[in-house]
């Protein structure tokens, strides 16, 4: 009797598996790439549909992207002339007389600085107070949850209300007043007031971001220096969290440089600046006008003005505008992203 | 007084300060239900839940409401909207969904399987179509794709089929829809790379290791559990969608008409209006009593809707907290 080498029933060596050839031995070919297109040989239909949908999707996107800015790009270049930016625009049918739209643009660059200088006090005082106080919790998470409502309501709805609002008696010096006590409602001031609105969201993120990312240790810090917790807030964590309120700021002047309906419903979506009394500077903000967004609006065909060619070259200037802020957040916040596609820096929320 | 004020703030006063600016939102957004809702009222009252539904020519009566004077009796708010709310789901909804897939499969690429070079292209790209104005979107749907469609793809017999009708001549729901869904596809993107990348790699790689390919693994595993995520953004899309009245009203052939759907393929191009569209066109003779009151009607159902799809996108995101990852 024998003794056999092995137990009977054990598992008997595996043959050795093909293993795959170490990837500098493939005749220079990039290891990752051959790998990716062998499995996806081997795949099962459904998974290659999808993989193959995934890329067209991907590239669809980026051809959309790059179709857009280089048809907006190629049209603003052509219609786009120097006279355009420094002369008022006039009311005319005759589109060689009809001025250019230095007006407008004027009114973008104040009503995107009106709405930030509100919005900015706001955001960053609720933020603050709901990442360093926060107290009663239930309170901070109802504001929490309020400017994620206000980031959801339609700007057309916050113009109406907006309306309605500067209306009242008591907002009378914003505004143009008749003779017989009637509030107009529509000027610089309270459009960029509402403004204020669409850019508080963004800014109030990127604060709360940048406060909630400060450590703990750092507070500790000051407070065991004998300083206060409000004196903790204005010299160390508002410093520190510069660079995020700029990057909300950034965005959000951005997205009040973009909007149209507000400035329809509450700016009157004028051609040229209406300036109301006799107040220097004051008269301006009290009076109506228009930005770049109505301006490419009523030159569009569906606006009184129609002509498509001065739409296109506002329109190229306000894409630039609107390019150059969100540049600005990338050079203020170039490190910290992960992505780059983080929803604060899209003002998703 | 001012001796007060030059002393070292408490941090009694300073939260008292900085809880009153926050508090100040909550202000805001009751301020706004209440006026929208008080203005809109007179609207709601006279035409009862007939405003939500289908009598008439919707463009007629607007008309009529703007010519009615300053006391206008019960005739002349006569509303029946639904034209407009249909031709506001009909957008919000294609949008939605083609926007959805989209951006799904988009953040796939971007999150997983983009060679480097595409990465460093495409992000940038996502924040460019986020960051371009509405009335860019519509001036180049007004401009290109509008006078695209009318020439190339409505065929003369599709014309002709509805002459009596409508008159269609590229601006519509087919428009609206795509350059809608272009609009709304970048929040989507963000919010489901995040909710992708919120997910636990070893969950992934667990899968890979048993041996399923890079597709499936993501298919099944990371893009499954992501779901809330995905649901969220599509919901806070949606909204955006709902919303958007610029772009739709330079598109979408400004008609308080019903596409139908039995009309085949040019059910796609017929012209339609959409609430935020019409508020935005009709702004100017909001002093017309009877138009503020249905203008401030139409803007209180867009309110409330987007309330609701705000906090669809909270309850959806819920379930995205359990992993013990950022939400």
């Amino acid at each position: 009797m024998s003794v056999p080498t092995r137990p009977q029933g054990a598992p008997t060596p595996l043959p050795p598996l093909p293993l795959p050839r170490s990837p500098g031995s493939q005749r220079g070919k990039s290891p990752k790439k051959k790998r990716v297109n062998e499995s996806v040989r081997t795949w099962r239909t459904t998974d290659r549909i999808g993989y193959g949908m995934m890329w067209a999707a991907g590239l669809l996107l980026c051809a959309i992207g790059i179709g857009i800015l280089a048809f907006m790009a190629f049209k603003g270049l052509q219609y786009l002339r120097p006279d355009l930016i420094f002369t008022h625009p006039t009311p005319e049918v005759d589109q060689s007389k009809s001025g250019g739209f230095l007006d407008p643009l004027i009114g973008t660059v104040l009503i995107t600085l009106i709405g930030i200088t509100v919005a900015t006090p706001i955001a960053v005082g609720a933020a603050t107070w709901i990442v360093e106080y926060g107290r009663p919790t239930w309170l901070a998470r109802l504001i929490d949850s309020g400017i994620e409502i206000i980031a959801g309501t339609p700007d057309i709805v916050i113009a109406l209300f907006g309306l309605v609002l500067f209306q009242q008696g008591i907002f009378g010096w914003m505004s143009f007043t008749a003779a017989g006590g009637a509030v107009f409602g529509r000027s610089f001031l309270t459009a960029g007031a509402m403004m204020s609105l669409i850019a508080l969201p963004m800014v109030f993120a990127a604060t709360r971001e940048g406060l909630q990312s400060i450590p703990a240790h750092v507070r500790e810090a000051s407070y065991a220096l004998g300083k206060t917790k409000a004196a903790t807030i204005r010299r160390v964590l508002l410093p520190s969290v510069k660079a995020n309120i700029s990057t909300g700021a950034a965005l959000g002047m951005g997205r009040i440089a973009g909007d149209t309906a507000i400035i329809v419903v509450l700016l009157g979506a004028s051609l040229t600046l209406d300036p109301q009394g006799n107040v220097p500077g004051l008269n301006v903000l009290k009076g109506t006008g228009g930005t770049l967004t109505s301006y490419v609006y009523n030159n569009s065909p569906a606006g009184e003005g129609n002509a498509p060619q001065k739409a296109y070259a506002a329109a190229f200037v306000l894409l630039l505008i609107v390019l150059a802020l969100n540049f600005a957040v990338d050079l203020i916040a170039r490190s910290g992203a992960k992505t780059g596609l983080e929803t604060s820096r899209l003002g998703a929320r | 007084m001012l001796d007060r004020l030059r002393e070292p703030w408490t941090d009694r006063r300073a939260g008292l300060l900085l809880g009153a600016l926050a508090c100040s939102v909550l202000a805001i957004i009751v301020f706004m239900i209440a006026f929208v809702a008080v203005k809109a009222w007179p609207s709601f009252s006279h035409n009862g839940l007939s405003w939500f539904s289908s009598k008439g020519n919707v463009d007629q009566q607007l008309d009529a409401m703007v010519n009615s004077g300053p006391n206008p009796g019960t005739a002349d708010y006569q509303l029946g909207a639904w034209p407009l709310i249909y031709a506001t789901l009909l957008t919000t909804g294609f949008a939605t969904f083609f926007g959805l897939i989209f951006s799904l499969f988009s953040a796939i690429f971007i999150v997983e399987f983009a060679p480097e070079p595409i990465r460093r292209l495409i992000v940038p790209i996502v924040r460019l179509l986020a960051a371009i104005p509405s009335v860019v979107y519509g001036l180049i749907g007004i401009l290109v794709l509008a006078p695209f469609v009318g020439d190339s793809i409505i065929s003369a017999q599709q014309k002709s089929s509805v002459q009596f009708v409508i008159p269609l001549s590229g601006t519509g729901l087919l428009v609206a829809s795509l350059v809608l869904t272009v609009m709304i596809t970048p929040i989507m993107i963000a919010i489901t790379v995040d909710g992708l990348h919120s997910i636990p790699r070893a969950w992934k790689e667990g899968a890979l290791a048993l041996g399923v390919n890079r597709w499936r693994a993501m298919w099944t595993v990371t893009v499954r559990a992501a779901r809330p995520a995905i649901i969220a953004g599509a919901v806070l899309a949606t909204a955006r969608a709902l919303g958007e009245a610029i772009m739709i009203s330079m598109v979408a052939g400004s008609k308080g008409f019903s596409p139908n759907p039995l009309d085949g393929v040019t059910f796609l191009f017929e012209p339609i209006r959409t609430l935020a569209a019409t508020v935005v066109e009709d702004a100017e003779s909001v002093n017309a009593p009877a138009m503020q009151a249905s203008l401030y009607a139409m803007a209180l159902v867009l309110l409330v809707g987007a309330f609701f799809l705000s906090l669809g996108s909270w309850i959806a995101k819920q379930p995205l907290k359990k992993y013990g990852t950022r939400s």
